[in-house]
């Protein structure tokens, strides 16, 4: 009937008649509170029926919170059925922790988890398809925002933070160049080795140059960098913008008289509208050049002809379309970026969800943006 | 008492390395056992020394009161003796274990036995307040969910808050809050030495008071050993058995607090005997203990 463990009685339980006898032995200490949680419901279930029960404590020879609260606990279930509860034989160093024991009131807190998670479930359904409407409201909320405080920079153009800009241009433009460069380059050689590959067969080698050149021209150097800039800067300005709400920055900021718009985001931003067209631009060469070395070495189109094709071809509005894109691309990785990291919330647990938002929305906002603009160049015949 | 260690005596010309510091003269008979002893630590940043051949000894039982001015070097000592810090020379022995010289193992069985309260929280942002407590108990316990909740509703109410706190997240807490459930979290594996870095600061008089008290009652229920960095002069009166002093990179006093009224330092009599002290000492009787 007693709970053994390690040769050690923890409880040992007599019964006579309606009075019961528990006597507590040994630790009561962390690395017994499993074992005693057992044995002290077991002892709680055995004896339904007691009227009276004693808790002979003498023989304990440590007790510490968690064997306190266990004792605790054994005296609310018996006096919850309306048992008289004694506890005897405690060491008076322990009566502070019991009497502060006796008071915790457990209602609250543990009752609020399960049954009601069909609920949650709905609820957050609801939740998140409101939030697409109150991100996109958030969006032309910080356009606004960005535009009011550009055109008081505009107005006091000493005020504008040049220095945070050029650092900006750093991070964004700079230090993206040889990462740019090389996936573009590879991916012009992909698309133009794929184009030899499939085209050869009908003998339409040469068609190869056109499909490069109005591809990487138009399309995919422009979208691979902006993918790439959102990737990369998005989630830094997301991060950075953050961290800096969880740290109370932007409040401090706010408090000083400060617009964070115009202190923070508005150089971030500026710097991609003008770093997103000149890494377009090297992107796209990069691609013409990479698709040129493939079909130099692996289609035997000499470097001359693929030049006189290339410009026979294009056009300068196919390069147009893909220049003009890219500061509207810019403008919204940057602007997403800057709503996101502004709902960061206390956790790091947000922090990074927040990013990770921030980078798939501005992709596909991106995406989204280059069929429209597929849409109204076809439509204006550009 | 006075030459614990041999060798950190001969490093420092056969001189004392715990000159000027008063041992704790225990709560019952016997020499107290010294649960954590610092020995000729020497901690710098780049090459700016921060503690400079510093000794100390904490005794078993004791609420040691350590203060200095800003920027002396309380934090960096503290997380220099629970091994956050490298130091570039010394020993620290906690329990009796060297802890540079102990494995892995011996390292996290120290580790179980105390608790800390870091001066900024450091509470899990993304676990809520209950997690937050459970967490520790978790890793080294075996225990049911219910016996979880409920623990950390207890702890929650020994320091001073109750169970609606429970779900909520460190960012959605007061200063204060924080400060009790970063405490609460320190005593969740039930420590037998507990680290504070300013516990009391943030909090109001009051609840300071409180948290004074909760700490003495701790110490005498659980036979808790308490390293209390404050800069509180309340907390120092009322609950510290023994004061030690940083200044200038070394421990330049420790012991009760009549040593500290009666000492010449300049520092320490700035401390404790001006403006704002005389308030306390005045309001408070000094404790005559012994
Ligand atoms: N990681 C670090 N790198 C460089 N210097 C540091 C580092 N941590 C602390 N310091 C320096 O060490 C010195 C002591 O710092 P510490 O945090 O210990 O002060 P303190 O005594 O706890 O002060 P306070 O009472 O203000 O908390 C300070 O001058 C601080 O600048
Ligand atoms: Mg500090």
């Amino acid at each position: 009937m007693n709970i053994r463990v390690n040769g050690e009685k923890f409880l040992q339980d007599t019964v006579q008649g309606d009075r019961l006898t528990l006597s507590g032995a040994g630790a009561w200490i962390a690395i017994n509170a499993h074992t005693l949680e057992v044995a002290i419901q077991a002892i709680s279930r055995r004896y339904p029926a007691v009227k009276h029960v004693v808790i002979d404590m003498a023989r304990v020879e440590r007790l510490d919170t968690f064997g306190a609260w266990l004792l605790e606990r054994l005296t609310r279930v018996f006096s919850a059925r309306g048992c008289a509860t004694d506890v005897t034989g405690l060491s008076s160093d322990y009566g502070a922790l019991m009497s502060e024991l006796r008071t915790v009131k457990l209602d609250d807190g543990s009752r609020r988890t399960g049954s009601q998670s069909l609920f949650y479930a709905f609820a957050s359904i609801g939740e998140n398809i409101a939030s697409v409407g109150g991100s996109l409201l958030a969006i032309v909320n910080m356009l606004g925002a960005l535009t009011m405080a550009y055109a008081r920079v505009l107005t006091r153009p000493r005020s504008f933070r040049f220095t945070s800009l050029v650092h900006q241009l750093d991070n964004v433009a700079w230090r993206a160049v040889p990462i740019i460069l090389l996936i573009t380059f590879l991916i012009g050689c992909i698309i133009a080795q794929q184009g030899l590959f499939h085209f050869r067969k009908f003998g339409a080698d040469v068609y190869v140059v056109d499909m490069v050149g109005i591809l990487v021209l138009r399309e995919l150097g422009v979208l691979i960098v902006c993918i790439m800039v959102a990737g990369r800067s998005g989630s830094a300005y997301t991060a950075e913008l953050g961290s800096m709400k969880m740290r109370e920055e932007i409040d401090a900021l706010q408090t000083m008289g400060f617009d964070p718009v115009e202190v923070l985001i508005l150089p971030r931003i500026l710097a991609l509208l003008i770093g997103v067209p000149i890494l377009t631009f090297l992107g796209s060469m990069a691609a013409l050049y990479g698709g040129g070395l493939v079909c130099w070495l692996y289609g035997g189109i000499d470097p001359e002809i693929f030049l006189s094709r290339l410009k026979e071809s294009i056009a300068l509005n196919t390069f147009e379309v893909g220049m003009i894109k890219a500061p509207f691309m810019a403008l919204v990785i940057g602007v997403v970026a800057s709503v996101e990291g502004l709902a960061v919330k206390g956790s790091a647990e947000s922090l990074g969800r927040q990013t990770t938002a921030s980078v798939v929305e501005s992709i596909f906002l991106v995406i989204v943006m280059d069929g429209i603009f597929a849409i109204f160049f076809a439509s204006i015949g550009m | 008492m006075a030459r614990i260690s041999p060798t950190a005596a001969a490093t420092s010309n056969g001189q004392d390395p715990l000159a000027g510091q008063i041992p704790f003269k225990g709560n019952g008979a016997g020499t107290p056992e010294v649960i954590i002893e610092a020995r000729d630590i020497v901690v710098g940043f780049g090459d700016r020394l921060v503690l400079n051949h510093t000794n100390l000894n904490v005794y078993r039982g004791e609420i040691l009161g350590f203060v200095g001015g800003s920027g002396a070097g309380k934090s960096v000592l503290m997380r220099t003796i629970i091994g956050l810090i490298p130091k570039r020379q010394g020993t620290v022995k906690v329990f009796g274990v060297d802890m540079d010289a102990t494995s892995d193992a011996g390292r996290r069985a120290v580790e179980r036995r105390w608790g800390i309260l870091f001066q900024q929280g450091a509470l899990f942002s993304s676990l809520t307040v209950k997690e937050n407590l459970q967490f520790p108990v978790r890793e080294y316990l075996n225990l049911s969910q219910k016996l979880l909740d409920e623990l950390a509703i207890a702890k929650l109410e020994m320091v001073g808050l109750d169970a609606s706190a429970c779900d909520k997240y460190p960012s959605e807490l007061s200063g204060g809050m924080t400060k009790r459930v970063a405490l609460a979290r320190a005593l969740s594996l039930d420590p037998e030495i507990v680290f504070l870095d300013e516990p009391t600061s943030g909090l109001d008089p009051i609840g300071a008071g409180e948290f004074d008290t909760l700490i003495a009652t701790l110490q005498r229920t659980l036979g808790l050993t308490v390293f209390m960095v404050t800069h509180d002069l309340d907390s120092l009166h009322t609950v510290c058995d023994r004061i030690a002093v940083l200044a200038d990179g070394k421990v330049i006093s420790a012991g009760t607090m009549e040593t500290m009224l009666a000492s010449e330092h300049p520092w320490m009599r700035a401390y404790f005997h001006g403006k704002r002290s005389r308030a306390v000492e005045h309001a408070v009787p000094q404790p005559t203990e012994s």
